[in-house]
């Protein structure tokens, strides 16, 4: 199973060294390779789980309550402007090319 | 006998029967964790004041005749749990400055029940791993010997009941984090039944998985933990409205068992480890339990499961880290991190969902279904709880896959939702703990206590204690 490790580390948002992908990339071939026995087992008439103690449509009524004020929402941000979060520019030259 | 060496049961009387205060129980367990931490690391953060202003609540409480399930008892909790007002950081850097503004339903309950918090405990970070060492702040180490891991990922809270620096702690585990370092520091340890426990506060990891439990010195002490922990909560929708039962008045009356062993459980661990295992099976047969051979999937499978369940389900809950609302960004995720987010994102990942994720999930109805038939037979299973003792500090290097082969006896019944208790059954010839697993069946709580209860009763491993150096 080969493993394009630049565009998984682009989808999962995780910044890597040259060296870290190298190291990263061998590492996840080899678990890839490890978990292959599953397609040992026949599960052509099972069905998956999703929950275990088999729950069903868990609903509750939608009533407003006082949660977090302004200030303690934005008490961890590092950066704050007007009572909003700051955040980085989303769309950029680089995603467009 | 010192006074902490007591248990729950017997430090509330000593308190109740005003034989000492709450502030100097709280004074004589912060002096512990101050002679003593710098050897363990078990701690990421300890929180004496409000350990003392807690002291002082409850000592005004007693005066005035009050009574709570945990008043005045000095606990620890796991440092993925959020805590108002108290750094929680999941032993990451990526939350080293992280200070909720709420409570987890878990420290909400402890509060109302009247703990003392003397801190939050270490744990590998994001809870990945099974030996605390992947931990931004330094590994846990194992109190039986310095050399050694305490286990994981829940080490923090198993080295600070094992050294008697706290009462008992509250741990989390997704296959094996609770149950694993109970064994290898020789103390019990209570995964409930998924949606036994609420996870609301709780730093995500397999949202299918996660199961917080108690980490105690006896028995007798987790159960009293369970009775104020468990329970629905609105919060976490998969949370349970199965009654909960009074645990600890449970335990009294001696409860007669069919006991399923299977072999594959014992294969897989080491011999030394099997045989004290036997050794205690011995016994619960000689107590009138009846033993049963039953045949299981073969656990080797549940790691495969388990590696892309938790995996996929990692790689969606840590998205959230992005360092804008809380925290710092992604660049300070560790080796152990990236490696899980990775592989969950291919798994994930269009074109792959189905031949991993999906796959995972269909043989894991399998797994389920093989526990279900096993319970038609038998009350419980019993098996080692992991393959071997506690190895040696560094000895995971290299080894992508330490934490899902570490588990693999314990990820079965994870990944089933089903309820385990470990239990210590003595020493191998280092001296090292060992333990076993009592299984039981979805909300079976009540009857692994029950019979791990009858069996701390003959034995009483849990007065061993390490001779700290």
């Amino acid at each position: 199973m080969k493993i394009d490790i630049k565009k998984l580390a682009k989808l999962a948002n995780i910044p890597l060294k040259k060296d870290e992908e190298e190291k990263l990339e061998k590492q996840l071939e080899e678990t890839l390779k490890y978990i292959e026995s599953l397609n040992k087992i026949d599960t052509s008439k099972t069905s998956e789980t999703n929950e275990v103690t088999d729950l069903k449509n868990v609903f509750r009524e939608d009533i407003v309550e006082r949660s977090f004020t302004q200030e303690e929402a934005l008490k961890n941000a590092k950066h704050t402007y007007n009572g909003f979060f700051v955040v980085k520019a989303v769309l950029s030259e680089e995603m467009t090319s | 006998m010192e006074l902490h060496d007591l248990t729950i049961t017997q430090t509330k009387k000593a308190l109740l029967d005003r034989e000492i205060s709450a502030v100097e129980l709280t004074k004589l367990y912060i002096e512990r964790i101050k002679s003593l931490d710098e050897k363990f690391n078990s701690f990421v953060t300890t929180t004496f004041d409000k350990a003392l202003e807690l002291a002082r609540e409850a000592d005004n409480k007693i005066t005035q005749g009050m009574n709570l399930p945990l008043l005045g008892m000095p606990l620890a909790i796991k440092d993925n749990f959020c805590t108002q007002e108290i750094r929680t950081t999941a032993s990451s850097f990526v939350l080293e400055d992280f200070i909720p503004t709420y409570n987890s339903t878990v420290a909400q309950k402890l509060f109302d029940a009247g703990i003392v918090l003397l801190g939050k405990t270490n744990m590998d970070a994001w809870a990945h791993g099974s030996s605390t060492e992947t931990s931004d702040f330094g590994s846990t180490k194992n109190p039986w010997d310095l050399t050694r891991l305490p286990g994981g990922s829940s080490g923090g809270s198993a080295a600070a009941v094992a050294s008697d620096e706290v009462l008992a702690a509250i741990g989390s585990e997704t296959a094996g984090s609770v149950r694993g370092p109970a064994s290898w520091c020789g103390i019990v340890g209570l995964k409930p039944t998924y949606g036994r426990v609420s996870r609301f506060g709780v730093v995500a990891m397999g949202s299918s998985l996660d199961s917080p439990g108690p980490m105690t010195k006896t028995v007798e002490d987790a159960a009293l933990l369970l009775e104020v922990l468990a329970g629905k909560d609105p919060k976490d929708a998969t949370t349970s409205d199965h009654p909960v039962k009074k645990y600890s008045q449970g335990l009294k009356d001696k409860k007669m068992m069919t006991i399923g062993i299977s072999d594959e459980y014992f294969e897989n661990a080491e011999k030394e480890i099997g045989e004290k295992v036997n050794e205690a099976i011995k016994l619960l047969e000689k107590l009138g339990h009846k033993i049963k051979k039953i045949k299981l999937f073969n656990p080797k499978y549940a790691i495969d499961v388990y590696t892309i369940l938790m995996r996929s389900e990692v790689s969606s809950n840590l998205a959230r880290y992005d360092g804008i609302r809380y925290g710092f960004g992604r660049d300070r995720f560790g080796e152990e991190a990236k490696r899980r987010i990775m592989l969950g994102t291919y798994t994930l990942s269009s074109g792959y969902y189905d031949a991993y994720y999906k796959k995972a999930q269909k043989v894991r109805t399998l797994i389920i279904e093989d526990f279900k038939n096993a319970f038609k037979e038998v009350d419980v299973i019993i098996g080692p709880t992991l393959p071997s003792v506690a190895p040696k500090i560094g000895s995971t290097a290299n080894n992508p896959m330490f934490g899902e082969m570490a588990d693999i006896l314990v990820e079965p019944s994870s990944i089933a939702g089903l309820c385990g208790i470990n239990m210590p059954v003595g020493f191998d010839s280092q001296s090292l703990p060992v333990g076993m697993q009592i299984i039981g069946n979805q909300f079976a709580e009540e009857t692994i206590l029950n019979l791990a209860y009858q069996y701390e009763k003959e034995t009483q491993f849990w007065r061993e204690k390490p001779k700290i150096k």
